[in-house]
């Protein structure tokens, strides 16, 4: 097992370098340099700043500087927006961004776990079709669409149900007040759910099926129990591969929802990074990014092993 | 049983003959039209498809042909909306906040995103299903060698790596294709190579290298066409894809340029002015949702009528 786990984390450093050495050609093989403004600088000045931010030297030991910072967390200076570093930057945007990402998870798998045994528990019968196509449109619909469109119903409009009023805010932190996070937080959660509800019922299916589910029922155990003692065990266990590809889907979708909500999480400095050809901002946040998904898959799959005893290690 | 006599052996091949035989592929077209959401989704696209290419016919209007006087003006039909408006009733989804006819603008899209899917997914086909069947044909080391390279670029954040390109080469047309496209094909390797380690081990793969059949002409005329089922159905799958990330792209403001425009442009303008002009913001998104749709079911019932077993 621990051996597995070590042979792994092996494999994901040339992943990870693979990632930097990319972002960080592809950055340079670009016309143009980060400092071509509309007025031309004065020769010395210019050669100044290039020396500051050591673009004067060849492109090699650039990069190879760019690795050596990297390695004490230090994703060099941003281009953009004087006085501050790129690890500032995504030190003052992940709180925003991992309160947001966490509370999205956990309520896409609380209701899509809820979703998912409600339609395998009726497999084939209205319910389960309607949950079904409830979880294709999810997965149908695009973030960039939900999200205007739920600003629109409860921003806008000020949806009332029962008399009560149901409008919220439609931008902005207000640091992280519950009201102001339910629209973002909804938005991204709206297509995990739907994964989430697919996944689970595909699974249950087949487990409510098994032998030993048929054992535990025979055995004059309630319908609760066996759902919860024994089917949800193996039910459930698709889920943890589903980890890795869940936070990539986040880590995309909080571009969108941090831009449409004013949101100043990392996906936000992205996007402006981008439009502003702040260049190491960008490389910074690919970086992040990249690292946090492979962690996070490679735990996930860590994880599956030690939860499924029925994949070996070879 | 009487024996045969040299007539009646003649009339048995003639009834053999006058019996049909159907093909695999024959079987699952009739599967595949069977299947009433499969149908209904290929209908609907095809009409979303003919108002793309005819879309000039179909509006007085161009699609940057600027109108001042009815800036944001609402659809004529739509309820409450002013004299001004009303009186100019062409404009059958209202006027964006330029004051550009937002029908045509919205067949126009059509055109960017659906041609955007299809060059795409052409892109991520060519290599993904060369890539795989190499891949799975040579087998081996060099199998080993290639698909850890696709494990490796599986585990990058590609949207990301997209939008630094298309940062960086000042958002170019083509590019954007090859950008997406290339994004795209390591699911198709995946496919492909799988496919290509089963049917390599068939006797006809054998006889053909007992012909004297080459490498190459092995996998251009023996795997490639064996491997088509589940490339067909990914592909259905890979379009909508595909328009979802430029979509996603035009939605930040990173695809496609003014005046020219896409369902993302459109989507993400509507999203700005969603309080003044709703309908620029649902008739772009309703119609980029119903494509999606249409795509998601012809590539289920795609996928049922190809791979019975998965029933």
């Amino acid at each position: 097992m621990l051996s597995y786990a070590i042979r792994r984390f092996l494999g994901a450093i040339p992943t990870l370098l693979v990632i930097i050495t990319l972002a960080f050609f592809m950055m340079r093989v670009a016309p143009g340099g980060p400092f071509d403004g509309e007025r031309r600088l004065p020769p010395e000045i210019e050669a100044n700043i290039m020396a500051a931010y050591d673009l004067d030297k060849p492109l090699y030991q650039q990069y190879f500087l760019y690795l050596g910072r990297l390695a004490q967390f230090d994703l060099g200076p941003s281009f953009r927006t004087r006085d501050f570093t790129v690890t500032e930057m995504i030190a003052a945007g992940l709180p925003v961004s991992l309160r947001l990402g966490l509370s999205a998870i956990v309520v896409a798998l609380f209701f899509g776990i809820l979703l998912g045994i409600f339609a395998a528990l009726r497999q084939n019968k209205a319910a389960d079709y309607s949950v079904m196509t409830i979880a294709m449109i999810g997965i149908t619909i695009p973030t960039f669409v939900t999200a205007p469109l739920l600003t629109l119903m409860f921003g806008v409009y000020g949806v009332s149900l029962f008399g009560l009023n149901l409008s919220l805010p439609v931008g902005g932190w207000n640091d992280g007040a519950l009201r102001n996070m339910i629209l973002p937080v909804t938005v991204l959660a709206l297509p995990q759910i739907a994964v989430v509800a697919r996944l689970v019922r595909g699974s249950m299916v087949e487990v409510l099926r098994s032998n030993y589910v048929r054992t535990a029922r025979a055995k004059g155990l309630s319908s609760y129990r066996v759902v919860t003692r024994h089917a949800l065990r193996a039910g459930l266990l698709p889920l943890v591969s589903y980890l890795g590809p869940a936070i990539a889907g986040l880590a995309t979708g909080s571009l969108i929802v941090e831009q449409i909500f004013g949101l100043p999480g990392i996906g936000r400095y992205f996007v402006q990074g981008a439009l502003n050809r702040d260049y190491t901002l960008v490389l910074g946040v690919v970086i992040f990014y990249a690292a946090l998904i492979i962690v996070l898959n490679l735990i996930a799959d860590i994880l599956y092993r030690v939860l499924d005893p029925r994949v070996r290690y070879e | 049983m009487a024996p045969i006599l040299p007539g009646d052996r003649a009339d048995m091949m003639r009834v053999a003959t006058s019996v049909k035989g159907r093909s695999l592929w024959q079987d699952a077209r009739r599967r595949l039209f069977r299947n009433k959401a499969a149908v209904a989704g290929m209908v609907v696209l095809g009409l979303i498809t003919l108002m793309a290419i005819f879309a000039p016919l179909l509006s007085p209007y161009a699609y940057d042909e600027i109108n001042y006087a009815l800036v944001q003006c609402a659809p004529s039909w739509w309820p409450g909306t002013n004299v001004l408006c009303r009186a100019d009733g062409a404009h059958w989804f209202g006027m964006d906040s330029v004051g550009r006819d937002l029908f045509v603008r919205t067949l126009y899209g059509a055109r960017v995103s659906l041609a955007v899917g299809l060059v795409a997914t052409c892109v991520s086909l060519m290599i993904g299903v060369l890539y795989g069947a190499a891949a799975g044909y040579l087998g081996g080391r060099i199998d080993n060698i290639l698909m850890r390279f696709v494990d490796v670029l599986y585990s990058l954040p590609f949207i990301f790596f997209v939008i630094i390109l298309m940062v960086m080469f000042e958002r170019n047309f083509i590019l954007l294709f090859v950008a997406i496209g290339a994004v795209e094909w390591l699911t198709m390797a995946r496919i492909v190579r799988g496919q290509t380690l089963s049917v390599k081990q068939k006797e006809f793969i054998e006889a053909a290298r007992a012909g004297g059949v080459g490498t190459w002409g092995i996998i251009k005329r023996h795997i490639v066409p064996n491997v088509v089922g589940p490339v067909i159905v990914y592909v259905t799958l890979t379009i909508p894809a595909v328009i979802l990330a430029e979509s996603f792209l035009s939605f930040l403001g990173l695809g496609i340029r003014e005046p020219l425009t896409s369902w993302g442009v459109l989507i993400s303008e509507g999203a700005n002015s969603l309080e003044t002009a709703p309908w620029m913001l649902i008739f772009p998104a309703g119609f980029m949702a119903i494509t999606l749709f249409c795509f998601n079911f012809i590539g289920d019932g795609l996928r049922d009528a190809l791979d019975p077993k998965d029933r």
